[in-house]
Formats: C-alpha cells, structure tokens, sequence
C-alpha cells in the first residue's frame, strides 16, 4: 500500500493513539521509521538528515531508529530515552503514536506513552522471545488500561523466516495478554529492518495469511478515551473554569467524558452533592443537543448553586464517591521510595489537593505477576497504597473511568511529578496462584 | 490492604465483567468527533488547564499560521468572555509588513491586550551582541523572550509548536518546564500521564504550553479552512522578487540584497511558515487559496522547516541547542 506524504484522512475517522513498547533493542523505534518511511511520510530532507546521522556513526545503509530518536544523546548511545511523538496520516485515520523507550530506568516515560493509548503495539525480538522489560511494559500497560495488543514478532529475517519462532512469540504474548485480561491480541511477522509486513506484504512469509502492521492498526477499534463508563454512559464534566458573561450569568468549561451530556439531565455537583439540571450545553460554535464524551463545553445550570474549578458535575445516576481516603495502584518513578508518611500533592482532574501517604502494602511482582507484601516501593516499582487526602476527591475506580479514576503525584517542594496511580486495585484477570 | 489484592480482583473487575460493567473500558464505540475536532477539543482542554492553574500566564503569537490558530482556539476557550492573559510578540524587528499589520488586527479583534518585547532593545541594552543589521536574529529571540517572561512575571506561556516540526520537538511535553534561566533539560522531562497536565513552578520558573502538540502541518491548514481564519497574505503566492541563497527562495528586502553574482528575478512563492525575514524562504507555487495550499501541503516531499528555515540547517540538533537554551 501506497500513500501519498500527508494523504487526508476521510472525514469523521477518528485519531488512533498507540504506543510502541518493549525491551531495548528490540527494535521499536525502527519499526516506526519504516513505517513513516514506508507510507512515504518521511519528507526528503528528513530522509537525508537520517542517511547522514547513519554515515556519521559507522552504520551501513539507513538507520530508520534515527527518525523517532531526536535527542543528541539518543543518537550517541543508539538509544531512546523519552517518547518521541510521530503521526501517520492514511485514507482511514489519523494515528498518533508513542514511541516509548524500552530501558527500565525510563520505565516513567513510557508509562506516559502509554496512559493515553487505544492500542499497544509490542516490538518482541523474534529471535529472543519475550523478555523481562517486555512483561513489564505489557503489563504497565493493561494496568493503564489498553485492551488490545498488536504483537510484533521483528527480525524475522534473522530466523530465517521460520514460521516458528513466529508462532512461539504469539504463544508467549497470548498467555501473558491472558494472565493480564487481555482478550484482544493478533502477531504479525516482520522484519522492521527490511520493511516485510510492516507496510507491504512479505513474499518471505507464505504461511501468514493475516494483515500487514499498517493494515491491522486501520482495523483497529479506537477511542478507549471516550468510551463509557460506569454501565454505559453516566457522564461525568470536571469544571475547569468558571466563564462570567458580560451580560451576567455562569458557565461552567470542562471536557465531558465517561457519557453524554444533554439539555435536561439531572445532576449532581460534587463533592457538595448539590442537585441541579442542565439547561444548555454549548460549544464556542453553539447550543448542541448533546454533547458527547471527549468534548470540550461548557453547561449551565438551573440553579443559582455555588460551583468552582475542581467541582465535578455528574449524572444523577451512578454518581462518582467522594473520598478523603483510597487505596490505588501506584507506578512510582523517582528516589527517594514511596513509604507511609509521606507527604505529597495529588492532581486528580481538575483539582490539587495535598495527600499523605497512609500506608505501602503491596508490590507487584513483574515476572510472576503476583503481589507481594511490601513497606516501600522503589523507583519504577509498581504496588498498592493508600492515601488520605487534605480535600474530598470525587473518583471512581479506574477500570471504570480514565479521567476519575487517574492522579498523579506532586513533589511537594520541587513541583515534579513523582508517580501516577489509579484508584482501586491492579485490575488484571490474574488467576489464583498455587 | 489485603496483600492478595491482585487474586482478589478476581472477585473485584472479574465479577464486574461477569456483570457486564467493566466492558465499559473495553466496548469499542463509534466515535461521532472527526479528528479536527478531537485536536480542537483537547488543545482547548490544555488552554482552559493552564490558565486555570498558573498565575500570570501570556500567549505567544507570531503571526505565524500556527499561532494565528494558537489565538482562535485561545478565543474559542474563553467565549463569551474574553482571553484571559495577554499576547506576547517577540519582534526580531526583521518582519514582513503583511504580518505585521495581521498582528495588529487580529489581536485588536480579539479584544486581547498586545506586548511586544523588541530584539532591537535587546541589543542597544547590550543584553546580545549586534549581529548587524541584515544578519538573521532568530537565535536572539530567545533572550529577549527569556527577559519579558522575567520582567513581566509570566509563569506560563503558551506557544504555537508542533511535534511534527522537528525530532527535538517531537519529544518536548504538552507542558514544557524550563528552570530559572529558562533552560529546556530534556533528560528530565516531567512525565505527562494522561490528561493531568501539571504546571506547578516555583518562583522564576515557567512552563510553555504547547497545545498543539498533536497538530500536523495539514491538520492545521485543515482546520483553517474549516473556521475560515484569516492569515496574513504572504501565506498565499503571489508575485515577489527574490533571489536563491543556499537553496532557498529568499524575498528582497530592507535587509535582504542580492549579493554578488546572485539573480534577482520574480517568481510566484509563498510563504510555509512566517519568521525572522533574513532566515524564512520563500516556496514556488500557485497556491491562492486554502484548498489550493492544502492539496500542496499533501504533496510536499520536503518538510515545512527544511524548505524554509536556514537556522535549522546548521547541524543535526540545531533545534534542540535552542531548546535548551529557552528557544520557543
């Protein structure tokens, strides 16, 4: 398949966002290379500027990683270091894709790859199998809640084309998706180097009869941000900003999600728990008879009540809880370790509010999926806390909504953002051990 | 917390799938957003957050394309009220008049109070070394961008950039933070996890927020047609002297002459992109009108910053030099 650099996307497909994922070297940021490359995506001078990074440093031919690695200091140590962000536009949708870096001490920004993903493509090197950081990064991401992986089995070249190491990758990466609940998994043979599978068909593997990368991301389903929560469609608006007309009145500016918004629906303001109606839903471009989730709007209400940034407008029914105390998973990024006591701030939606940490009680081990107990959580280490809050957060848990069930973790004195979590347990269909 | 709370999700998600309700995160559903609208929908979620969340934020403009649609979607977020913060013009003092007389329409429209910080009082307050007058200024820029930030007290500024412009770019957050001197540290970005976009700084320090990460140079073009906004004329061919220096179409100028042994002649060009005159080619083409610029862009074999940048051509990671530095 051929496209022209650029080629518009039909009108009303929406946006695939993926993330590549991965152990280092496996050959993430190669695949997405050639497939820039391949959907004639990559302009001349860009091609240029890979050839000659490739020449400079002793490689033959092109190096395609070059493309997505664009720090200095990814090119001198051949590797990425944070996620590069690429977009590939077709006949059938716009992709947006994460390019995520593979080494665990980066495992922070692939998670930030990976938090916004419809879709997980994993890069496992054929020849290898799947390894450790491969688990982890699988892992990480159903726990982000992505639901459909997209196996790439690369370097099939060096196999020989075997037919079995291809099968014994789809094997591997099937019990793991199952280990993780993941039901939605398909492997495509591939050489990222030489471009079989990726965007053309190989002529090397007669014995696949499946679709290219290319082919198998357009079929995909996308959206998981404006997907329903709670039982199909209690909508949920984290206020944002309170606009002032000049000619009086209030409206209320935030992106609805988890349902859709209408004129007339009950709801209730939180934590407050104030009953109102909606009376209209707009846009900057006008009244809309709904406003569906992903939308950024404003509403009015019917009564005079007080509602600030950090309020969250629910649906009367399935309302989220209001909490000052939780537990949640916790991916922890940085030192010092995450142990009881600590103080810290929370963003969750639209509202900061300081958190103490009450207590560290689990840590998930990546290689037997299991939980363990533990006092601490280490940098990149993934576990369960509980936390108590200075100001009520209304949240649900997140395998039911992305957007309330989510926070991340503020250093209190340098402002960086310390770990990410998910309110409620690690949400895996992992079966009983023993 | 029961140490087993892992197998205990078995009877937590496992029976809400038996239930039916946890296949909410899984159901796919027909998205009825186009792709415009889920990049309109989220750059104005960026706006709305951060100038929620900082105290003195300022939006940077151009005049270029993307900062034009940068200040329509700043407008959108706002409505009926007016934009919040001001608009911040750094003035290389190299600029098209075309551009110049768009600056001051389109944010006398807007109703927005305009700041221009001058590179020229940058150099006759020796704060960087004069180039001379007909050198590029765009490196400059960052100086006398760094210095109105200080002096005005911004925590927060939003810019117009696009991953798709250059491989630096294409690693740089939504939310950008840079330090007391202003410096981009991109080996220890903050991570950025969903749509928590966390601007916390301390005093000094400062974000830029990019909330047209996502924007591809065609999406943009693309949403101009489809909200009918103006840009400054240059955009669209026309007529114009010029002359070809290191593969560029270079547009006569008060600072641009032809030098020895280079031919003036007039062609058809626009413009792919609007910046410091001295630096900024000019492109052929035919293209007078949106739909005719969109089926260009489409085309294009060459990027919009190598067609028409010098400043970027001078090394493979001149783009991230900048960055560093406190470039936009």
């Amino acid at each position: 398949m051929s496209l022209p650099p650029g080629a518009q996307p039909a009108p009303g497909s929406a946006l695939l966002r993926l993330a590549t994922i991965g152990s280092v070297d496996d050959g993430k940021s190669t695949l997405i290379g050639r497939l820039l490359h391949d959907t004639k995506q990559l302009f001349e001078d860009q091609l240029e500027a890979v050839a000659s990074a490739s020449r400079r440093r002793g490689v033959d031919g092109v190096d395609l990683a070059f493309v997505t690695d664009g720090l200095r200091a990814e090119r001198e140590q051949g590797i990425t270091i944070d996620v590069a962000y690429r977009y590939v536009s077709t006949p059938h949708r716009k992709f947006v894709i994460a390019d995520c870096p593979g080494h665990v001490q980066y495992t922070r920004n692939m998670a930030t790859g990976a938090s916004t993903a419809d879709l997980a493509v994993v890069v496992v090197d054929a020849t290898a199998g799947l390894r450790e950081q491969t688990r982890r990064h699988t892992c990480i991401a159903a726990l982000l809640g992505v639901r459909h992986l997209l196996v790439v089995a690369n370097k099939m070249d060096l196999t020989g084309w075997d037919r079995a190491a291809h099968d014994a990758v789809d094997a591997e990466a099937r019990a793991l998706a199952t280990r993780l609940g993941i039901d939605s998994v398909s492997t495509v043979p591939v050489s990222a180097l030489l471009g079989d599978n990726v965007v053309e068909p190989s002529a090397n593997t007669p014995w696949y009869d499946g679709p290219t990368v290319l082919a198998a991301l357009e079929d995909a389903p996308a959206g998981a941000w404006a997907r329903a929560g709670d039982g199909g469609g209690s909508a949920r608006l984290p206020v944002q900003w309170v606009v002032r007309h000049p000619g009086g009145g209030r409206s209320y500016a935030g992106m609805v999600n988890g349902g859709t918004l209408r004129p007339g629906d009950e709801v209730v303001v939180l934590p407050g728990g104030q009953r109102s109606r909606i009376t209209s839903v707009e846009t900057f471009d006008g009244p809309l008879d709904e406003a569906s989730s992903s939308l950024s709007v404003t509403v009015r209400l019917d009564h005079e009540i007080d509602v600030s940034r950090g309020d969250l407008i629910a649906s009367a029914d399935h309302p989220p809880q209001v909490e000052r105390e939780f537990d949640a998973t916790v991916c922890w990024f940085t030192d010092p370790p995450l142990t009881a006591g600590r103080r810290l701030r929370v963003k969750h939606t639209t509202r900061v509010a300081p958190a103490q940490v009450r207590s560290v009680d689990a840590r998930l081990d990546i290689s037997s999926l299991e939980l363990g107990p533990a006092e601490a959580l280490e940098p990149n280490d993934i576990g369960v806390a509980r936390f108590v809050v200075g100001t009520p957060l209304v949240v649900d848990q997140y395998h039911r909504n992305r957007v309330t069930g989510s926070f991340v973790l503020i250093d209190e004195l340098t402002n960086a953002t310390v770990g990410a979590g998910m309110v409620g347990a690690p949400v895996l269909a992992v079966a009983p051990s023993g | 917390m029961d140490t087993a709370a892992l197998r205990s999700t078995q009877h937590g998600p496992v029976a809400d799938r038996a239930g039916g309700s946890v296949t909410a995160l899984v159901r796919p559903v027909e998205h009825p957003l186009g792709h415009l609208d889920l990049l309109e929908s989220l750059a104005i979620f960026i706006i709305r957050e951060v100038a929620a969340e900082s105290e003195r934020p300022v939006l940077l403009f151009s005049g270029g394309k993307d900062s034009a649609v940068l200040l329509h979607l700043a407008s959108k977020a706002f409505r009926p009220a007016r934009i919040p913060f001001p608009v911040l013009h750094v003035d290389t003092g190299h600029n098209f008049p075309e551009v110049l007389a768009y600056r001051d329409a389109q944010v006398e429209a807007e109703g927005a109070r305009l700041l221009v910080a001058k590179v020229q009082d940058s150099i006759d307050q020796g704060r960087v070394p004069d180039p001379g007058p007909v050198a590029s200024r765009n490196r400059l820029q960052t100086t006398t961008l760094l210095d109105a930030i200080n002096a005005n007290g911004f925590d927060a500024a939003f810019g117009g950039a696009r991953r798709d412009e250059d491989k630096a770019r294409a690693k740089e957050r939504v939310l950008s933070f840079r330090d007391s001197f202003g410096q981009w540290d991109p080996k220890r970005q903050r991570p950025e996890l969903w749509q928590l976009y966390q601007g916390s700084v301390r005093p000094g320090e400062h974000l830029r927020a990019f909330p047209l990460s996502d924007w591809t140079e065609l999406d943009i073009w693309q949403y101009i047609r489809r909200e009918r906004i103006e840009l400054p004329s240059i955009y669209y061919a026309h007529e114009r002297e010029v002359v070809e220096r290191d593969g560029m179409l270079l547009a006569l100028s008060d600072w641009v002459s032809p030098e020895p042994g280079e031919d003036v002649h007039k062609e058809m060009v626009r413009f792919r992109t609007v910046g410091d005159a001295t630096c900024t080619g000019a492109v052929r083409s035919e293209a007078r009108t949106v739909d005719e610029v969109i089926a260009e862009v489409a085309l294009a074999r060459v990027s919009e910053r190598g067609a028409t940048r010098a400043d970027d051509r001078f090394s493979e990671s001149a783009m991230e030099d900048r960055k560093r530095e406190g470039y936009f």
